[in-house]
């Protein structure tokens, strides 16, 4: 293993707390590696970080282990085969290509795919408790696009026991170095409740980064030549979504103002029934299985309107009567479907639609109703969970009265750009992970690849930075003064200012301009209204001051939340407004269809270190390999290639 | 639209006052969302930890009305149109600031308990478990460390000195579940009762009444733990069959300098 | 310096006074717990040292307060085991040979020992109302150590169980004109030793003997199976105490209103 940071030479104070600037006292810390984000990725980072023997910071914005991870339900796809036999990492890396509507990165898709397996089941060695098979593996689920039972789950709190799992882990890691080196702090330190405000660069690459501790208020600087960024996503900027507290594109605008690109950041994932009522639950999940079990949707009229929305291509798939669709519960073969079960973009569209016309219910949403299809015995038996979330948080009893849903803000697709095998940045020293890298999941990502994607990329970013530290040798890079002058000024400037608006205010606005603007179905002309609010809200949001003192001042923290969300909603509305076509979690209304020529590019956003400008460029997709486009039929290809690529095509055997 | 009268502990390390605030109140609101509209209209530099405000996280924990409880789980109609709701920090850790505490006991306490130890020479992907022998660990672990339970429990709660050798149901749990976890192969009976102080434990049942996921963590943690230290350590019989040399006892002792 | 692990020396809990905010009846629980122990015992010292009316001749009727009746005064016929050579003196209960035990059984049980530890040592009386006591070392310390011996308790009091059940048979067959007869008295009898059992079979160390101590369920299917019945018991035990204490108390005084011939028997058949 290699020596600890702290024992290295170099010109600022080795170790803990030093003495800043006069101005106001700075904590020093040096590692090797700084992981920022405490979730499934930053945890896996750093435990493999900290297996290559390197000195590893964890830094989390919230409580250890309470990250947005513990939110996901469903479970991790992995392509293990304890449940059907047939599956292999062939058949997973094809669903997730055809999920993610042939724009993911092919080697992202492929590494994630062969490695899922490896890092499940590395997590029950670390005392993970998988529901089982009958034989005693680990069980796995059905999920949406994926063509075999493969989700490894617990229940419907999958989410929870991964993040357990690894925290866990990282306090088994603490606890070796306790008994070897007398602190269990000493080679891994988590940095609970701490947020990064600022990456630190020394010429191109990274030096470390800026933030300040909640509790006291006071700044910390990381020096460490390789900094992982595993900070999730970027719901908060909308208004109605199923995120945590800490998704505020906090990684997505570190990556940018350090120079690093995001690409596809126009493809975010909206699910069309969360609840929207009672404000303290708007957002949350309101499984699919729903309306596979029967519900309807219906207006504030009572009709079902789902049937106006059939779009041509799906005329003569979907029921068109509403006694054809409920004969199609029982008697699938001889009916067809009913227009409530069209793909989740068609219906959040519908919802949209109604609610824009007037038709919506009371809380701007529309009904989801069970309560007339079937008895309430069995609503209770079929949706167990369904019924127990309403009654709880919304005191509607789903067996007597409709539910109220409308589309929610769920997953960003978009992302850092990396290089799939190391998760490195365009930045050197620069890593991401997770929701915050871009890649992955091309335009839509299926259900359960996010947890197995956190383990797998999480995993290769530590092994990438500890990699990139030891190619680095003597050559460290340094925290120049006058940056963290800089960012000590800029974190400070919402508190010493008096007069701006209210963050509370000017939040509340960005997150309703990005759901009216930039939600589910986006048009062309609402875009540029959105661009200019958001150009207007720059300037007030740079005005912005938050009362009270530093310590645990949520109105502060929020103020410099702000300013990230601001620079991620900017790009996320340019690159929208720029790819004219609908594609996975990129609807346009003025450019309904999927193009073939719109697949071949990408899009990139950069800004300037200030994150006062963004930018938007192209470039070209990567083109998959030939041996993984031998897993797909001709015919398959030939809906979303150009007639250029399918000519480029290998001739020779089809699987 | 409503008003509510709310009684909001204000004030840091350790000094502070009860503040009053009448505050608007829509239908279907929890707790937290008043918190949160208190933030936004008068005070803007209101202390108060939360994260994923759907009851999966464990972060909002403080005392409603004197109960310790998650304010995101915690509905207004709950109470009458005309009482005066009062929400403190949690009691028994030290307050950082209004509503918000320093909970590093815990992150203590969790340390000090040895790990999930598998048998060495069970590789990854070896492990075969039936459903019946994982369940019992898996009901703790649907734990989300809200530390309700902890905060609740008097042995710390009423008694602050009793914080060094106590580590709360919320880590005698954990015990609990890696003594239960069928591919452990440590023995913590010992260092629960004498690191961990589950003798101090009085089995009132608080901690049970207040988890927010409704394990019960006395009657299928905590007691059957409590069997098993007495098997280890009480039980003559145990003792004699030790004495004439059946079963050596292979004790797991606690982590050092945690 | 361990910003996770050490509390910041400055932060203090926040110091409130009031002992609890609670706004409900939080005291009403504690004080019916008292009544109902301080009923039971009352009744229970009373009837054990009365040394009277514990059994009916005609239909063998023992009460199971005195079973087995061991003094040499005993009544003809309720010493199931005989008598010792002497009588007993005033202050010494018949059944000396098994109250003692019956009150350990109950007084080291989980259940009761929330019930006491609440309601009348008072830590804590409700959860999260300051308990009035200045120090606390709970179960650490003699004598409430001893609580660790539960499970020898459980076993004695399975035998008495045991016991009772033989009483309450025995007396089916004792009808008004001799052989099988059934009465209230029988069918009190019979439902006492009932929920007697389904008391003692929920006993935490009866689930922790029976499988809870196993780590693995699925190579003991016979084990887990007692240990699922049990710990569907379990779940009621609570309930199983404070019944058993009602029905104890309303067998023993249908016999004693019997056996001092105040009533007579409800015959239903011989």
């Amino acid at each position: 293993m290699s020596t600890p940071a702290d024992q290295q030479p170099g010109p600022s104070p080795a170790g803990a707390e030093g003495d800043g600037a006069a101005a106001a006292p700075v904590a020093r810390h040096r590692y090797d590696v700084v992981v920022i984000g405490a979730g499934g990725a930053g945890l896996r980072a750093a435990i493999e970080a900290r297996e290559q023997g390197k000195k590893t910071a964890v830094i989390s914005k919230s409580l250890f282990g309470k990250a947005h991870t513990v939110m996901a339900e469903g479970g991790a796809a992995a392509a293990m085969g304890n449940v059907n036999a047939r599956d292999n990492w062939q058949v997973h890396f094809r669903d997730t290509i055809r999920g993610g509507k042939f724009l993911n990165n092919p080697r992202m898709a492929e590494l994630h795919a062969k490695e899922a397996p490896d890092r499940v089941w590395e997590l029950e060695h670390w005392g993970a408790l998988f529901d089982r098979t009958a034989d005693g593996r680990i069980s796995q689920r059905n999920f949406g696009g994926h063509e075999y039972p493969r989700l490894a789950h617990v229940g419907d709190r999958t989410g929870l026991e991964m993040i357990r799992t690894l925290q866990q882990r990282i306090v088994a890691l603490q606890q070796a170095d306790a008994e070897r080196l007398g602190d269990p702090d000493a080679m891994l330190r988590v940095y609970a409740e701490t947020t990064v405000t600022e990456l630190l660069k020394d010429g191109e690459r990274i030096a470390g980064a800026f933030g300040y501790v909640r509790e006291t208020g006071e700044f910390v600087v990381f020096e460490a030549p390789a900094v992982v960024l595993a900070t999730g996503g970027i719901g908060k900027s909308f208004k109605v979504t199923s995120n945590s507290w800490e998704y505020t594109g906090d990684g997505h605008a570190l990556a940018l103002r350090a120079g690093a690109t995001l690409l596809n950041m126009e493809f975010v994932q909206f699910h069309p029934t969360g609840m929207v009522w009672p404000p303290s639950v708007k957002g949350i999940l309101v499984t699919e299985s729903v309306r596979g079990d029967g519900g309807v949707l219906r207006n504030s009229e009572g009709k079902r309107f789902m049937f106006d929305y059939v779009p041509e291509v799906f005329r003569g798939q979907y029921a068109e009567t509403e006694e054809e669709a409920d004969r199609w519960y029982t008697d699938p073969d001889n009916n067809r479907r009913p227009p409530e079960l069209l793909p989740r973009d068609e219906v959040a569209r519908s919802i949209n639609a109604e609610v824009k016309a007037g038709r919506g219910s009371p809380h701007g949403g529309v009904f989801l109703d069970v309560s007339t299809r079937m008895p309430a015995e069995e609503i209770r038996r079929r949706l167990p969970s369904m019924h127990h979330q309403f009654k709880e948080l919304a005191d509607v009893d789903i067996t007597a009265e409709p539910m109220e849903v409308g589309p929610t803000c769920h997953y960003v697709m978009g992302g850092v750009e990396v290089d799939p095998d190391t998760t490195a940045a365009t930045v050197p020293g620069l890593f991401a992970a997770g929701e915050v890298a871009g890649g992955m999941h091309g335009s839509n990502r299926l259900g359960g690849n996010s947890l197995s994607d956190l383990l797998v990329f999480g995993r290769r970013a530590g092994l990438g930075a500890a990699s990139y530290v030891d190619g680095l040798g003597e050559d460290r890079p340094r925290v120049g003064e006058a940056d963290l002058d800089a960012a000590r000024a800029t974190a400070l400037a919402p508190l010493e200012r008096t007069g701006g608006e209210s963050p509370y205010l000017l939040h509340q606005e960005l997150q309703q301009t990005m759901n009216d603007l930039v939600g589910i179905i986006r048009r062309a002309d609402e875009m540029k209204q959105a661009l200019d609010s958001l150009d207007k809200l720059k300037e007030r949001v740079a005005h912005v001051s938050a009362q009270g003192a530093r310590p645990y001042n949520p109105g502060w923290h929020l103020a410099l939340d702000l300013r990230n969300m601001l620079l991620v909603s900017i790009g996320t509305a340019m690159a929208a407004l720029e790819r004219q076509e609908s594609r996975g979690g990129h609807t346009r209304d003025d450019f309904p269809e999927m193009s073939p020529e719109w697949r071949t590019t990408t899009l990139v956003l950069r800004a300037d270190p200030a994150g006062e400008q963004v930018t938007l460029g192209r470039r070209p997709l990567e083109r998959m390999r030939d041996d993984l486009l031998a897993l797909f039929e001709r015919s398959e290809l030939a809906k979303y290639l150009t007639e250029a690529e399918l000519a480029e095509l290998p001739e020779g055997e089809r699987p | 639209m409503s008003k509510a009268s709310f009684r909001i502990w204000r004030g840091d390390a350790g000094e502070g006052r009860l503040v009053d605030y009448t505050v608007e109140v829509n239908e279907g609101e929890v707790v937290l969302d008043v918190l949160h509209r208190l933030q936004a209209t008068q005070a803007p530099d209101l202390a108060v930890r939360w994260n994923c405000k759907a009851g999966k996280c464990g972060s909002c924990s403080v005392e409603i009305n004197g109960r310790p409880r998650l304010a995101c789980m915690t509905r207004m109609n709950l109470f009458g149109p005309d009482d005066v709701i009062t929400v403190t920090p949690i009691r028994t850790f030290p307050v950082i600031r209004d509503l918000v505490t320093d909970v590093s006991y815990n992150y203590t306490k969790a340390r000090q308990i040895p790990s999930f130890t598998p048998d060495p020479r069970v590789k990854p992907g070896e492990m075969r478990m039936r459903q019946v022998d994982v369940e019992r660990s898996q009901e703790f672990r649907k734990c989300i460390e809200c530390f309700l339970c902890n905060t609740v429990c008097h042995v710390i709660r009423d008694h602050e000195e009793n914080t060094e050798h106590f580590s709360g149901p919320r880590y005698l749990m954990r015990v609990a579940e890696l003594e239960m976890h069928p591919e452990d192969t440590a023995d913590r009976r010992m260092i629960a009762q004498d690191d961990f102080g589950l003798g101090y434990c009085n089995i009132t049942k608080c901690c049970t009444e207040v988890c927010p996921e409704h394990i019960k963590i006395t009657d299928n943690a905590l007691i059957p733990l409590k069997e098993r230290v007495a098997s280890r350590r009480y039980d003559p019989v145990v003792w004699l069959g030790s004495k004439i040399g059946r079963r050596p006892a292979k004790d797991t002792p606690k982590v050092p300098n945690t | 310096m361990t910003q996770v692990a050490q509390p910041r020396p400055a932060n203090k809990r926040a110091q409130i006074s009031a002992p609890t905010f609670r706004t409900d009846n939080w005291r009403l629980s504690p004080i019916l717990t008292v009544l109902g122990l301080a009923g039971f015992v009352g009744y229970a010292t009373f009837r054990s040292f009365q040394q009277d009316h514990y059994w009916v001749e005609l239909y063998h009727y023992l009460t199971p307060f005195y079973s087995p009746c061991l003094s040499a005064t005993c009544e003809p016929g309720s010493a199931v085991f005989g008598t010792l050579p002497w009588a007993f003196p005033w202050f010494m209960p018949f059944a000396a040979a098994t109250l003692p035990f019956l009150l350990l059984f109950r007084l080291t049980c989980y259940y009761y020992r929330k019930a006491y530890y609440r309601a009348i040592w008072q830590a804590p009386t409700a959860c999260a109302v300051r308990e009035p006591h200045r120090s606390y070392s709970g179960e650490t310390r003699f004598p409430l150590l001893g609580q660790n011996l539960h499970r020898y308790f459980f076993w004695i009091a399975g035998a008495i169980a045991v016991l009772n059940t033989y009483d309450a048979l025995v007396a089916l067959f004792h009808g008004h004109n001799g052989g099988f007869g059934i009465g209230l008295g029988n069918l009190i009898l019979l439902a006492n030793v009932v929920l007697l059992w389904c008391y003692t079979l929920s006993c935490h160390s009866c689930r922790h003997a029976f499988g809870g101590r196993l780590r693995s369920f699925s190579r003991h299917p016979v084990r887990y199976w007692m240990w699922t019945q049990i710990s569907r018991l379990n779940t009621r035990h609570m309930q199983f105490a404070w019944i058993t204490l009602g029905s104890l108390v309303l067998t023993d005084l249908y016999v004693a209103l019997l056996s001092s011939g105040v009533i007579t028997d409800l015959r239903f058949f011989n």
